[in-house]
């Protein structure tokens, strides 16, 4: 038996260790002593990247790949993936903890297809597929996923999502591009779903049964087809009921500000559905775009302004007019009066109280509404800046 | 040579030795020792109120003026008990009355408090001081008037996130005019109050030194409870915002000259609701604080908890949620250079998970703050190179509890279980005492635990561990081991019952849905007479099926010197 790794490394004293993202040498000191079975769950042992192994029980090993052959996402990057998984995708791992976000899709007539000129995805996301023509085909699989908090899992994966159900808790209501994944570990939901399972319903019914004053905190924002562990993860009746009141005082009917969330809506043109936001988990316009730009980012053409810079830099009044007069975005907003206004005029406080709804408008309508650009702030121009700006 | 001396002397050495677990050991040391301490013991602290009875209490510390009693198990906290399984306190008092006991100070966890037992405690002991019930439930205001109304020396009264039922009255008018001893004051887990009331209260007791309002206070009442009261050290707000309509101006520049008097405060807790724009008027407290929560405090959103953590470089503890994020953390390792204990917990358990922190946030903390030895960690996910940067960066644990949301999750960047990381806390870490894990986790961690966690006291486990061997290498290695809790994980009859005998040396032992068996838990039952194994079966609404093949689905065992208890409901089976 190897011990930790720690012991290895003892320095007799302490330093500052920062994380060191991927640790080969720890996975082979734990495997090789341990007598586990070393299984690639995620049947990735055709794609470049990836060293994994994870331990499940021998007697549902087998099944538990053979389910997951037809349902496992795996991503990678464009030519990486084996011939006869043409429809999957791989998951690629380079252990990076600054990933770039991935914008994999384009808007298309129907459906969702992916841009292919798109940047690796990090280990830790599994977001979205990054390339691939015909993809409509796992378009069901990658929502289940639960980085597009669509909460209906299409009925193939019902295994999937219900084993994700029980366990991925709220990390499968990633906002788009979170760089956590959403926590869908087939091999290992596998084992434990079908134990779980058989007790679940008692406990849930215990759970709510027993504890009417927690039960209508179970379900406070966790949608449909999650079911709740009960008594997972360990909190306090008392902390979850105070927080839930909390929240519940402050999500007013009109959006009134008020301490707490203030949810607007945000659409975008093209988009074939809304998103929310919360206004008050920023401070600034600058926030605020950022976080746009990456929710709706799946909906933006594949091209950049200009190349991978994320700096300030303001464009050229020709090159923004250019960029206004294609298919770019800007982003309005609906006032209390019901008008139209753009985005940035008035100091964030202010417009936090007034904002009831989000637009990002096509560039073209924007100025067809009469907002020319020469009109804008400066502040405006950067969140123009932002939201064309795709990370290739 | 001790012997010698008379019993003062001894007596006197004795009152140096101030933890219980010490007392015990000293009464051990021959039979003269544990008459000395037996007389003058004063403070006693019960576990387990199932462990012994009141009688037996009184019976061996007639000198007894603080008790400390718990009633449920741990996981009852979790809705994993089910109502009316027990833990009630009527019993201690009727009989700590009926003696000559000079009770002045009572704690109760997790217990059932009645109305009528508050009366009776009220009324029964004349020098009675101090009143602290934590998660507890069964009363109501009615209760608090009987102790308001009747302690005349009351000097403290904490209630900490307990279910009471709140009635019309005013039970904090019931404190009468000549009542000026209160020290500690805290009701911020009740609804309402009466504010006239609370302003009067706090004008007559100039020694209050800790004050925890509820929500119902508002920021106006603060202000002027603060004015009144510029000597606290513990402070916990009620609600912080001001509405937009009021003349909130003039209200928060008193506020902020008010605050700005405050010079002792090191203690700050409560925003229950909160206007961010407020914050800043609590800065300048900011700076000497020592004693940080803001884990009730939804309100406040990243940006803002940021800027307000630059603030207090002199945190000792700091309980927190989860929507300060990884950058949060980085900003809180920079500038509590003195932090001790961390707890974070999830603003938003069941729902998105964007404002979370991950391990990445951990190990910024770790790295900024070596001297942390507390930590409670609610977060998306954990890396084992995040947990062996930890363990290398702080090998001071005392207390590491790390709750990954999703509970099965493995290491997402090598998708391996978490057992190396877990291993190298314990190792790292020699003095810990308590630690609950989550996260894909095999046999292996349970290895390391036993082979590592010398001082270990508690464990916590959730759906971890793969056979008998990971439950096995906890019982044979962790010596201290006082309490286990197991929920969910494949341990069964054959781990259970490999050494009846330590239980004994244990507080309780927990386990729900794993694989242990009615059989064996007759069979331990049979063998142990001085344990209570109970059974708590729910889902049977008809008879038990007696069936010793079937797997049991909550078992929880306790050793206890009283035999079973007289007071089990229906669905909690005690097997003899």
């Amino acid at each position: 038996m190897s011990p930790p790794l720690l012991s290895a490394e003892e320095e007799g004293g302490q330093s500052n260790v920062s994380l060191v993202s991927s640790s080969p040498t720890m996975d082979c000191i734990s495997q090789s002593g341990s007598g586990l079975k070393e299984r690639n769950y995620l049947g990735l042992s055709d794609c470049s990247s990836v060293d994994s192994s994870a331990v499940s029980n021998s007697s549902e090993e087998k099944s538990n790949n053979l389910n997951l052959r037809a349902t496992e996402l795996r991503l990678g990057l464009p030519g990486s993936q084996s011939p006869e998984r043409e429809p999957e995708l791989c998951l690629l791992k380079s252990g990076k903890l600054d990933e770039k976000p991935l914008f994999p899709l384009l808007p298309s007539k129907e459906g969702i297809c992916l841009s292919s000129q798109k940047n690796v995805v990090s280990g830790n996301k599994r977001g979205f597929s990054d390339t691939m023509d015909g993809f409509s085909e796992v378009k069901s699989s990658m929502y289940t996923e639960g980085n597009w908090m669509f909460q209906t899992a299409s009925d193939s994966e019902a295994s999937q999502s219900v084993g994700q159900g029980k366990f991925s808790g709220n990390s499968g209501m990633n906002v788009a591009l979170s760089p956590r994944p959403s926590g869908a570990q087939p091999a290992i939901m596998k084992e434990l779903p079908t134990k779980v399972l058989q007790q679940e319903r008692p406990r849930g019914t215990n759970g709510t049964s027993h504890n009417p004053k927690t039960a209508s905190n179970n379900n406070n924002s966790a949608p449909a087809p999650k079911a709740q562990v009960v008594g997972w993860p360990p909190i306090r009746s008392f902390r979850k009921n105070s927080l839930a009141t909390t929240s519940k005082n402050n999500d007013e009917v009109d959006g009134k500000p008020g301490p707490g969330a203030l949810f607007v809506k945000v659409s975008m043109d093209g988009a074939p559905y809304l998103r929310k936001v919360d206004l008050r988990t920023y401070a600034t316009y600058q926030e605020l775009s950022t976080a746009l730009e990456k929710m709706f980012s799946c909906f933006t053409l594949g091209q950049c302004g200009s190349q991978g810079a994320p700096g300030r830099e303001v464009l050229s009044e020709s090159k923004l007019r250019d960029l206004l007069h294609g298919s770019e975005y800007v982003l309005t907003y609906e006032d209390k009066d019901g008008d139209w206004m753009l985005v940035g005029d008035v100091p964030w406080e202010m417009f936090i109280d007034s904002c009831k709804r989000l637009k990002i408008m096509k560039g073209s309508d924007a100025i067809g509404l009469g907002m020319y650009i020469f009109c804008m702030s400066a502040s405006n121009m950067v969140i123009i800046h932002k939201i064309l700006m795709c990370n290739c | 040579m001790m012997n010698y001396f008379p019993d003062e002397v001894l007596e006197h050495v004795f009152d140096f030795v101030t933890s219980h677990r010490d007392r015990n050991a000293v009464s051990l040391v021959c039979k003269l020792w544990y008459r000395v301490d037996r007389f003058s013991r004063q403070r006693v602290f019960i576990g387990n109120c199932y462990a012994i009875s009141p009688e037996r209490l009184i019976a061996r510390f007639p000198g007894v003026k603080a008790l400390t009693l718990k009633g449920k198990p741990h996981f009852a906290d979790f809705n994993l008990v089910p109502q009316d399984w027990g833990g009630y306190v009527q019993p201690w008092i009727e009989a700590l009355a009926r003696s000559r006991i000079g009770l002045e100070e009572l704690r109760l966890k997790r217990m059932v408090v009645s109305d009528e037992s508050l009366d009776v405690l009220s009324r029964s002991f004349t020098n009675f001081k101090s009143l602290v019930l934590v998660s507890c439930e069964g009363f109501t205001t009615d209760g608090l008037a009987a102790i308001a109304a009747n302690c005349r020396f009351l000097r403290e009264l904490d209630l900490q996130e307990n279910e009471i039922e709140e009635k019309k009255n005013h039970w904090l008018g019931c404190f009468p005019d000549s009542c000026m001893s209160l020290v500690s004051l805290n009701f911020a887990c009740l609804k309402e109050i009466n504010l006239a009331a609370l302003e009067r209260l706090v004008a007559r007791n100039p020694n209050l030194r800790s004050l925890k309002l509820n929500r119902a206070v508002p920021l106006e009442v603060l202000q002027r409870i603060l004015m009144r009261a510029p000597q606290l050290v513990d402070l916990g707000t009620g609600s912080f915002v001001l509405d937009h309509d009021s003349d909130d101006s003039e209200t928060y520049r008193k506020l902020r000259a008010t605050i700005l008097k405050c010079r002792s405060i090191r203690h700050l807790s409560g925003f229950l609701e909160v206007a961010p724009r407020c914050l800043p008027a609590i800065y300048p407290i900011c700076l000497y604080l020592t004693y940080l929560n803001l884990s009730y405090a939804a309100g406040i959103h990243g940006s803002e908890l940021i800027k307000l953590i630059r603030h207090c470089g002199k945190l000792q503890r700091l309980w927190i949620l989860d929507c300060i994020g990884d950058k949060g953390l980085e900003v809180v390792a920079s500038t509590c250079k003195d932090l001790q204990e961390l707890r974070v917990f999830p603003s938003d358990p069941f729902g998105a998970g964007h404002d979370a922190v991950t391990e990445t946030g951990l190990v910024a903390i770790s790295s900024g703050c070596p001297k942390l030895n507390s930590l409670l960690y609610f977060c998306q996910q954990m890396t084992n190179a995040a947990l062996i940067a930890v363990a290398k960066n702080c090998p001071n644990f005392i207390r590491f509890r790390l709750c990954i949301l999703d509970p099965t999750k493995p290491d997402p960047v090598t998708m391996q279980p978490l057992d190396e990381g877990f291993g190298a806390i314990v190792q790292s870490s020699k003095r810990l005492r308590r630690l609950s894990l989550s996260g894909l986790l095999t046999d292996r961690v349970f290895l390391y635990i036993g082979m590592y966690a010398e001082q270990l006291e508690m464990l916590s486990i959730a759906f971890a561990g793969e056979s008998d061997k990971g439950m096995l290498y906890v019982l044979n290695g962790c010596k201290k081991l006082r309490k286990l809790e197991i929920r969910d994980s494949p341990f069964g009859d054959s781990a259970l019952l490999r050494d009846v005998g330590k239980y004994e040396t244990m507080r309780s032992l927990w386990m729900s849905s794993c694989e242990v068996t009615l059989g064996g838990c007759k069979t331990l039952a049979e063998k142990m007479p001085r344990l209570n194994v109970e059974i708590i079966n729910e889902n049977d609404q008809m008879e038990f099926v007696h069936e010793d093949s079937q797997k049991v689905e909550k078992m929880y065992l306790y050793r206890t010197l009283v035999g079973p208890r007289k007071d089990a409901p229906e669905f909690v089976w005690t097997l003899e």
